[in-house]
């Protein structure tokens, strides 16, 4: 539904962690990725105990809890935020807190959900949840990232 | 508010953005956020958005850009003050 956003992301192949965007607004983004067995991390993380790595969760939960959410509110002119997209632009993540309550193996589904507490000035803040297929909590924090060269839209 | 005051009121806000608190004690409006105060340049929006809500002020963009000093800071907090007043 919302998807075509997922084709601004800067990343590709090894490194997107975004399958689906599944809701879009003002205050949030929730979205889906699902854990490719294949995937380079699981051949050395265990050494054969394969388990999805505290900073692949964390990867997943910025990459639709913050940079998903910025291409939204940067690129609707609804929302007449401070800054538009430029071509050059990427995203940089700021800082995280997060806590970790259940392990990801690989296969599994997860569902991130990210819930705004600010943009301004470029800044995105949000608090982000990742549950897995039986809804349960496996990681919870916050999360914050700038945008680096976007244009910058003085009249707001 | 005078410039001492927003002064004081200031340290209040930057204390959980510093590690260096001797700095901060010792502040001047010549101290530089980022270079003496080694505060992480992305804090500075979440620096500006305390000062509102502890100033009860808005602070725009271009005005947001001129904050790097502590003199600069006090510069717009006072001005912003005076404009709602």
């Amino acid at each position: 539904m919302y998807n075509n956003i997922i084709a601004c992301l800067p990343y590709k192949s090894s490194f997107l962690f975004v399958d689906n965007v599944t809701a879009l607004s003002d205050n949030g983004v929730t979205g889906e990725y699902t854990l490719k067995p294949d995937s380079f991390f699981y051949e050395d993380h265990f050494i054969g105990n394969p388990v999805t790595p505290g900073v692949i969760i964390t990867e997943i939960m910025a990459q639709i809890g913050l940079v998903v959410f910025a291409i939204y509110l940067m690129t609707d002119d609804k929302i007449g935020t401070d800054v538009v997209m430029s071509k050059d632009s990427f995203p940089l993540l700021t800082s995280t807190e997060v806590s970790f309550f259940k392990m990801v193996l690989p296969g599994e589904k997860v569902t991130v959900s990210s819930e705004k507490e600010f943009f301004r000035f470029g800044k995105l803040k949000c608090k982000v949840e990742m549950h897995n297929e039986q809804a349960e909590l496996v990681a919870r924090g916050v999360f914050a990232g700038i945008v680096k060269n976007a244009l910058i839209n003085k009249q707001k | 508010m005078d410039r001492t005051t927003i002064l004081t009121e200031l340290k209040k806000v930057l204390v959980p953005y510093t590690e260096n608190k001797t700095m901060l004690d010792g502040i001047t409006e010549e101290t530089d956020l980022i270079k003496d105060l080694k505060i992480n340049s992305a804090n500075l929006v979440d620096i500006i958005i305390d000062a509102e809500s502890q100033y009860n002020i808005e602070i725009d963009f271009d005005s947001a850009e001129k904050m790097y000093l502590i003199g600069n800071c006090i510069d717009i907090i006072s001005d912003k003050l005076n404009q709602s007043a």
